[in-house]
């Protein structure tokens, strides 16, 4: 059979269905990721409905352990907050900073990624010199430090989680470049007299797409587990609940009252690997051919 | 000819200056930034320090001076390996970072060698049965660990091995109070060890079982393993002898990639299990607002990741002689 009579044979839905989206549907993990994903954007869409209320507010007896008393379900913690509400308040700070802040990463490490390697010479001599400086400071002692100096607030959590992560995807963006820079695409766009920051922004950007937003998810990802642990070591935001900082002040009392430091510590975990499997997931789908690393 | 390890050994001095000065620029704008006065926050927590103290730190660093003269202070103090004075813990910073440094290394090392061992022995298993129910199941075991925060593991270990099992020390190095030596001594240490370095261990033991299943299994289609099949080897034999070393080395690289990331979770491991290293100390700067303490931390910490960097470059050429160092 030719190609041609095999390809008139498969319907014309399935064609029609082999795109970047249905393929990331395909994927068990994806579909697992985006569940969980669900789930926790859900918590933090509901949280004022839900548990209308400061959740740092002392609301009950404390020390009440889960299931004890219905209007607590995940129970209180030594100063009688409802853990609930922590955790569904906690979700909406998570991922608002995992999202700002990797959005403050994609602008730069894009940025520096494409001109290093559009330009290339001297340009991405430099450029790669600053991204290697930045790769060899250990980033969360890096963001640590900043966020102590500046004082603990969303904004510099924000900025400091924005600044440390963008070398990775500094180097992808420009390896990616690199590959399409001296293709026939770009030839022809020279040819037609396109000027550079068009080639750059209309051209290369779109074709390296795929591999910055699978990055992007992983990165959201990480970003939610520098912050948890920034609040756990007391550097989160005094005016917000946070995950990290549940887990820390619970480990105060762990070995009375294990479920204070337990409960919260589930939340960042499936927050963590809902990211991570949907950027698994995406890269499966985006690249099908290459094994998954 | 400049002999290669000259070549080598310069590349990685310049690199070790570049890395030393772009701190030194982040540090001194960085203190600038922070609110109040620069000879205040030098010195700690605001009136923790007696004001001729702060007048020296002022005439030290030049802060009555223009700018740049103080930015050349600054470098002046910093290449004369004056990383300045703890006051809250009443030693010179150098001092404090050089006690606690083994500790930090010790707890790094052996996490380190754990979760490579352990992670590629996993990462094996799972590409000699992929795509089965086994790699399956590592597979998620490792992506499992990988969304897991350290601080949380350790707490969780806390409250089985020692609250609720009470097999395992979970604080501080040693027992003090036994006053053990010699071979006593060893064994104390190591019972302390065991569930901090399990603990940052499991976090990094992902990306090595990841790694080394991606590395398996691209190596396992090449050529030689093609002919060592041919020629009738044992499947054993081929997975260890002809497959195992050359995916090694991607995994190689990424300890490079990872010490950073390790000292970042060393911070938060020493900071649950009162571990006295670097970590320990930088929490203790932390919460007493020492930030001169915290930045000569940041900078000895860099340092740390490209010396460990260099070394790695080196075992390059011992696993694979054709690399050479360069």
């Amino acid at each position: 059979m030719a190609l041609v009579d095999i390809v008139a044979h498969i319907p014309p839905a399935r064609i029609a269905q082999d795109n970047a989206f249905f393929r990331t549907a395909r994927q068990p993990s994806a579909v697992v990721g985006v569940l969980l994903l669900g789930f926790v954007v859900a918590m933090a869409l509901l949280a004022n409905q839900i548990f209308p209320g400061d959740p740092l507010d002392f609301v009950g007896q404390p020390f009440q352990r889960p299931g004890e008393d219905p209007s607590f379900p995940l129970g209180t913690d030594m100063l009688g907050r409802d853990l609930a509400s922590g955790i569904f308040h906690g979700a909406r700070i998570s991922l608002l900073i995992g999202a700002v802040a990797t959005a403050m990463s994609l602008v730069i490490g894009v940025g520096v990624g494409a001109f290093a390697g559009y330009y290339g010479g001297k340009i991405d001599a430099s450029l790669m010199r600053l991204t290697e400086f930045f790769q060899t400071i250990p980033p969360f002692l890096f963001a640590l430090t900043i966020v102590a100096i500046l004082q603990p607030s969303i904004a510099t959590i924000v900025g400091a989680i924005g600044v440390t992560a963008w070398p990775s995807l500094a180097r992808l963006v420009r390896a990616e470049f690199l590959k399409l820079r001296h293709g026939d695409m770009v030839q022809a766009e020279i040819a037609l007299g396109a000027s550079d920051m068009r080639i750059i922004f209309r051209h290369l950007l779109p074709n390296t797409l795929a591999p910055i937003i699978v990055s992007a998810s992983v990165m959201v990802a990480t970003a939610i587990l520098t912050e948890s642990s920034l609040a756990f070591l007391g550097l989160g935001d005094p005016n917000v609940v946070s995950w990290g900082g549940m887990v820390g002040a619970g480990r105060e009392v762990l070995r009375s009252d294990w479920y204070i430091a337990t409960l919260p510590g589930v939340a960042i975990v499936v927050a963590v690997l809902a990211l991570n499997l949907l950027g698994d997931g995406l890269n499966d789908a985006v690249d099908p051919k290459q094994e998954r690393r | 000819m400049i002999p290669v390890s000259v070549r080598f050994f310069g590349r990685r001095a310049l690199q070790l200056v570049i890395v030393v000065l772009g701190i030194a620029i982040t540090n001194f704008f960085l203190l600038r930034l922070a609110p109040g006065d620069a000879a205040q926050v030098l010195a700690g927590e605001a009136g923790s320090a007696t004001p001729e103290y702060l007048a020296a730190l002022r005439k030290q660093f030049g802060l009555d001076q223009p700018l740049p003269v103080q930015f050349a202070l600054y470098l002046r103090n910093l290449l004369s390996l004056n990383l300045g004075f703890s006051f809250r813990q009443g030693l010179p910073v150098l001092e404090l970072i050089a006690q606690r440094l083994p500790a930090t290394l010790l707890l790094m090392g052996t996490s380190i060698t754990f979760a490579l061992l352990v992670g590629s022995a996993m990462g094996v298993a799972a590409a000699r049965r992929a795509g089965r129910a086994t790699d399956t199941v590592i597979s998620s075991i490792a992506l499992l660990f990988y969304a897991t925060p350290v601080f949380w593991t350790g707490i969780m270990l806390i409250v089985v091995f020692s609250v609720w099992l009470d097999w395992l020390p979970v604080g501080g190095m040693t027992s003090i109070e036994r006053g053990y030596t010699g071979l006593a001594y060893l064994k104390d240490v190591a019972a302390h060890l065991v569930i901090p370095a399990t603990t940052l261990g499991l976090f990094f033991l992902a990306v090595y079982t990841r790694l080394m299943r991606a590395a398996m299994i691209d190596v396992q289609q090449q050529d030689f393993v093609r002919t060592a099949v041919a020629k009738g080897l044992r499947p054993g034999r081929i997975a260890y002898r002809h497959v195992v070393r050359n995916a090694l080395l991607p995994v190689l690289t990424m300890l490079g990639v990872q010490v950073g990331a390790v000292l970042g979770g060393a911070v938060l491991v020493e900071t649950v299990f009162s571990w006295p290293g670097l970590g320990r100390l930088a929490f203790e700067a932390l919460f007493q607002r020492d930030l001169n303490l915290l930045l000569g931390i940041l900078l000895c910490s860099s340092v740390v990741v490209v010396l460990a960097n260099a070394a790695i470059d080196f075992l390059y050429t011992v696993l694979d002689p054709r690399i050479e160092l360069s």
